[in-house]
């Protein structure tokens, strides 16, 4: 039998610490890695100077007229003179505060949201105003007779704000009819079972772009009678119908992915069916589904580029339409690439956030 | 049914698919009473006491829990519920709730009582189990022994008249085993009607009232832990004892 002294602990050698030990593990830890490290370091040097020049070092910020501007790089006086056409499309400029005020009341609300943390009247008060929004938005946006806001018909509708309108109603009202149809999906009963299913496995079948067709050219077709529904309004409803699929299988792979002793331990404590899956088993899913929800609402949010296809302008559609200015002819690509940032930005912040969402739900530290 | 008759089971079978599960189980608990259960795995003993707040469905029989009759109707397996806790063997706390949430969710949900109230108890339970210092945290951040305490602490917070101990210990590191009994033996002096499925025989000796041997669905053997222990009578149960005890 021998005993062994404890030792202290050695500083560690330079290849795992500080810049160097960084680059060592990461870029050139075998010959392998060392070669893809180099190629990606040459592409990197094929693209990327050439883009900053386009899009910076050589772009025209200030020129008045298209002539004016280089034909060789980026002319962004092009987005600048465009900007209220990317932004609200044929929405009548004296107007634009409507728009303005409600993104205005948006982060408003969002900062009470955030202010109110610990406080105990916290879900009561998002609760009401998570129900007074819409009317808000709806009043400012489409306006109301009676109130005395002009109304803006929908067709006039279009650019970023559209695009925000027709993504953000997608996800907000898709959200609860997929867990609607996941609980369904799961549930005993077996014609809800059945009904789920066949929502489901039905729509889910159809291209995004059918959809929309259907509920654009076809329905009219069917009701011979003069109900015009909005165009815009049969949209939201086609987008709808196909993200609350798609957000159910997503949540169904959460709920079952919570473990059976949680549905026992809530059931053996006396709760309720709403009860189990409000207060134990959906906070669970939804935790877990949380990086595929946000993924599926960012397909969704690139999804609503297809609006273009029923005559609904968004950011996009406004980007092509743009280039047909006479005064500002072979602009198309500042237009399409202005379009493409605005949207990465946003995305980005989505992914950004869920990422904190995860972070704040985790409890297993 | 006698009138300090809490638990009667008469005649129950069960089957899962072709596999009956549960053959024939009569059995009778007063209140206060501390019953032992144990068997081989596969012998059927969780599943009865599963039986006894409805998680599993049984075929035939029937079981009276404190004058309610256990049938399809949901409201009578809520009552039932209400009146009898169940300590899990994988603990099952809720991972998205605090320590003191958990405790208090049934109170708070099932029997409409004050948030202020709960917690109240829950602290007192929690300072009875040992861990009060630990209610803000969360369960994954407990060890094994304090979870399962913690699950002790929120079956009694809705202050039931009967508790389920369906293998309390069987998860546990070795030297977290006895920190539960402990509480469990705590518990058992204060006169609650409990049944333990459990192979902690040190337990069965020191509280039981009765000790029931089940084997392939039947109850095989019920004895005092005394005579269960010193005489088994079935050498179906002396087997099993001579190779636990060894």
């Amino acid at each position: 039998m021998s005993t062994f002294k404890l030792k202290t602990a050695k500083p560690a050698p330079l290849s795992q610490v500080g810049v160097t030990g960084w680059l060592m593990q990461n870029l050139f830890s075998s010959k392998l890695n060392t070669a893809f490290s180099f190629i990606a370091i040459y592409l990197l040097y094929l693209i990327i100077p050439p883009l900053l020049d386009w899009m910076i070092f050589s772009a025209d910020f200030t020129s008045a007229t298209n002539n004016e501007c280089t034909r060789e790089a980026a002319c962004w006086s092009y987005i600048g003179f465009k900007i209220n056409l990317f932004m609200y499309g044929m929405y009548p400029s004296e107007e634009y505060w409507r728009p303005n005020l409600l993104l205005i009341i948006t982060v408003a609300f969002g900062i009470i949201a955030r202010l109110l943390k610990g406080n105990r009247y916290k879900n009561k008060v998002i609760l009401s105003l998570f129900f007074i929004y819409p009317f808000i938005a709806f009043f400012l946006l489409y306006g109301s007779e009676t109130l005395g806001i002009a109304v803006v018909e929908t067709h006039r509708w279009g650019g970023l704000m559209l695009t925000i309108v027709v993504a953000s109603v997608g996800i907000v009202a898709s959200f609860p009819i997929g867990i609607a149809l996941a609980l369904g999906r799961q549930s005993t009963m077996k014609i809800i079972k059945f009904l789920s299913v066949f929502c489901i496995e039905f729509i889910r079948g159809i291209p995004l772009i059918i959809i929309l067709f259907m509920a654009s050219v076809m329905l009219p077709l069917f009701f011979i009678s003069d109900i015009d529904f909005d165009k815009l309004l049969r949209a939201l409803i086609g987008i709808t119908m196909f993200q609350s699929v798609y957000i159910a299988e997503v949540i169904r792979g959460g709920l079952q992915a919570v473990p059976k002793g949680q549905y026992e331990a809530a059931d053996a404590a006396g709760l309720n069916f709403v009860q189990k899956m409000a207060l134990v088993i959906l906070p669970q899913a939804l935790k877990i589904s949380i990086p595929n929800i946000v993924g599926s609402f960012i397909a969704l949010f690139k999804d609503t580029t297809l609006v273009l296809i029923i005559g609904l302008f968004d950011m996009l559609a406004i980007a092509k339409l743009a280039t047909s200015d006479a005064d500002w002819l072979g602009r198309k690509t500042e237009g399409i690439v202005f379009v493409a940032i605005v949207i990465w930005v946003i995305l980005f912040l989505m992914s950004q956030y869920s990422k904190t969402l995860e972070k704040r739900f985790n409890t297993e530290h | 049914m006698n009138k300090d008759e809490i638990i009667s089971i008469k005649g129950v079978n069960k089957w899962y698919g072709d596999f009956q599960a549960l053959n024939d189980i009569n059995l009778t608990i007063k209140e206060g009473e501390i019953i032992v259960i144990c068997g081989p795995s596969g012998s059927g003993k969780s599943t009865l006491i599963r039986c006894v707040n409805f998680l599993e469905e049984f075929q035939e029989g029937s079981i009276i829990v404190d004058g309610t009759k256990l049938t399809n109707d949901v409201k009578k397996i809520r009552q039932v519920r209400s009146e009898v806790s169940m300590v899990f063997q994988h603990f099952d706390l809720f991972p998205h709730l605090s320590i003191i949430d958990n405790i208090t969710l049934a109170p708070i949900w099932v029997h409409n009582k004050s948030k202020q109230e709960s917690r109240k108890k829950a602290l007192e339970l929690l300072d009875r189990v040992g861990i009060k210092d630990q209610a803000e945290k969360y369960p994954n951040q407990l060890s094994g022994g304090q979870q399962q305490r913690v699950a002790i602490a929120r079956a009694l917070c809705t202050s039931p008249k009967i508790m389920l101990f369906d293998e309390p210990t069987s998860a546990l590191d070795p030297e977290m085993i006895s920190e539960v009994l402990d509480v469990m033996v705590e518990l058992a002096k204060e006169g609650i009607t409990m049944i333990c499925v459990t192979h902690e025989m040190g337990f069965a000796r020191k509280v039981a009232n009765r000790v029931i041997f089940m084997d392939e669905g039947q109850i095989i053997e019920e004895n005092t832990p005394d005579n269960f222990f010193k005489n088994p009578e079935s050498e179906r149960l002396q087997l099993f004892l001579e190779q636990i005890l060894t």
